[in-house]
């Protein structure tokens, strides 16, 4: 179980509770956190579950695995902290995590 | 106008399953899809990656999966209208008139929504000031490539399109390639061929940058790109280009008056009817307690809306269930001998 903090554009914070071994999209969408679609349901096929990690946390993230960054090339706004939320897998070590959610995601 | 018992919107898995079942209870149907090809998702996100889940089959792509439900509808002769999206949908004496975005109109009892997370449509570039040019010089699609010819062009992407586009256009236009990393997602021969023409000053590559503005008075002058460092950088340019992949728009879906749940449709679970008697929802795009989005479900529940369909295609008529493995009627219609 961990802690994470999922940051609205407009600044509004939302923290949930998520079990271990669900990835990062699905608290989102399991909490009912607006702005992230995951049009795809979490087979990287898609970019619209794309979050900003916070600068602290990206360095300590699993490394993106290949195919990730094909995508993210298609999502609204990349930049070098930019992760699909759907290939982080949720475990203890993440608690506190920060994500800011992207103004839109298509 | 063409009259038929069922329009499907969507050729995507769900959508020809229940064209098939369509074909098995003796209606007919028109196929209509935005995409310039049929299979939906399984085609368009992920050709070549392996299904597992399908009953039956313990492996198959996305491709595959179509082209044997392509084949398995091949006996009913149905018309697929590609490249075409369903625009409109007005109720007229208990049937349906469906107008499509190239003017095509369509006369039905039936409609059935199988169209997946909507409509796939191109990534446009975040700048609102592309919007100024959009279609005129800053494009998402060629048409026409004399019209660059002597031209300056800045492309943006790293995949197969950027890469093909930036390469054919080298030939005869002032071209830059604009990529917001190192590494390209396009096929190592054109990556190979953009780094050589690169070298040789014949195409202008920048990496690691991104859009940031358009300008021009009436027509388009030159673009903004700049590095996530912040440094700036400003290019001429005639024409700017864009491949950034397809998105899912749910599009004009959302303005037939249906019921919508966030971007799905909510309908009941007897014959996946939505809030409008007469248009159905399956697949992907349809929501109901349990929902899973399995092609498998697509295919249960595309087999309950052809039914549902029955109704108000023949009204006069009552629906017999037959199995295909003993009816005459149905080995008839499959074309297949005794």
């Amino acid at each position: 179980m961990a802690k994470i903090i999922y940051i609205e554009h407009n600044g509004k914070e939302h923290v949930a509770e998520v079990q271990n071994g669900l990835t990062v999209m699905e608290g989102a969408v399991q909490n009912d956190i607006p702005g992230i679609d995951a049009d795809c349901g979490g087979s990287m096929s898609c970019a619209t579950c794309h979050v900003y990690v916070k600068e602290d946390w990206y360095d300590k993230l699993p490394k993106k695995e290949m195919g990730e960054d094909d995508m993210l090339d298609q999502a609204y706004e990349p930049n070098s902290k930019s992760r699909l939320s759907c290939q982080i897998m949720v475990s203890d070590d993440l608690d506190g995590l920060s994500v800011y959610i992207p103004e839109k995601q298509v | 106008m063409i009259k038929t018992d069922v329009v499907i919107v969507g050729a995507g898995p769900t959508g020809l399953f229940c064209a098939h079942q369509l074909g098995i209870i003796g209606l007919t149907c028109e196929i209509v899809d935005n995409l310039d090809k049929i299979g939906g998702q399984c085609i368009e996100l992920y050709p070549d990656k392996p299904i597992y889940d399908i009953p039956s089959v313990p492996e198959c792509t996305g491709e595959e999966l179509t082209n044997n439900l392509v084949k398995q509808i091949k006996p009913f002769k149905f018309n697929f209208h590609l490249n075409d999206r369903v625009q409109e949908l007005t109720n007229k004496n208990n049937n349906w008139i469906v107008k499509t975005t190239s003017g095509k109109k369509f006369q039905t009892q039936n409609v059935v929504i199988a169209g997946g997370v909507g409509s796939f449509e191109p990534r446009k570039f975040p700048t609102k000031s592309a919007e100024k040019f959009d279609g005129t010089s800053v494009l998402y699609s060629i048409k026409d490539k004399s019209i660059f010819k002597d031209k300056s062009v800045a492309i943006f992407g790293g995949g197969d399109s950027a890469l093909d586009w930036a390469i054919e256009l080298s030939n005869t236009s002032k071209v830059s390639l604009i990529h917001r990393r190192d590494e390209f997602r396009g096929t190592s021969a054109s990556v190979k061929k953009i780094k050589e023409l690169s070298k040789k000053n014949i195409i202008n590559l920048f990496t690691k940058y991104s859009i940031k503005d358009v300008k021009g008075n009436g027509s388009l002058e030159e673009v903004e790109i700049k590095s996530e460092e912040g440094e700036i950088k400003i290019l001429k340019a005639d024409y700017v280009l864009g491949f950034f992949g397809l998105i899912m728009q749910l599009g004009p879906i959302a303005e037939w008056g249906l019921n919508l749940d966030k971007k799905v449709i909510p309908v009941n679970t007897e014959n996946f009817e939505t809030n409008k008697k007469g248009i159905f929802a399956i697949g992907d795009i349809c929501t109901y307690p349990g929902k899973l989005k399995l092609i498998l479900s697509g295919f249960h529940e595309g087999a309950l809306a052809a039914r549902g369909c029955f109704k108000y295609a023949k009204p006069n008529e009552k629906y017999r269930f037959e199995f295909t493995t003993a009816s005459n009627t149905i080995k008839n219609r499959l074309g297949v001998k005794e």
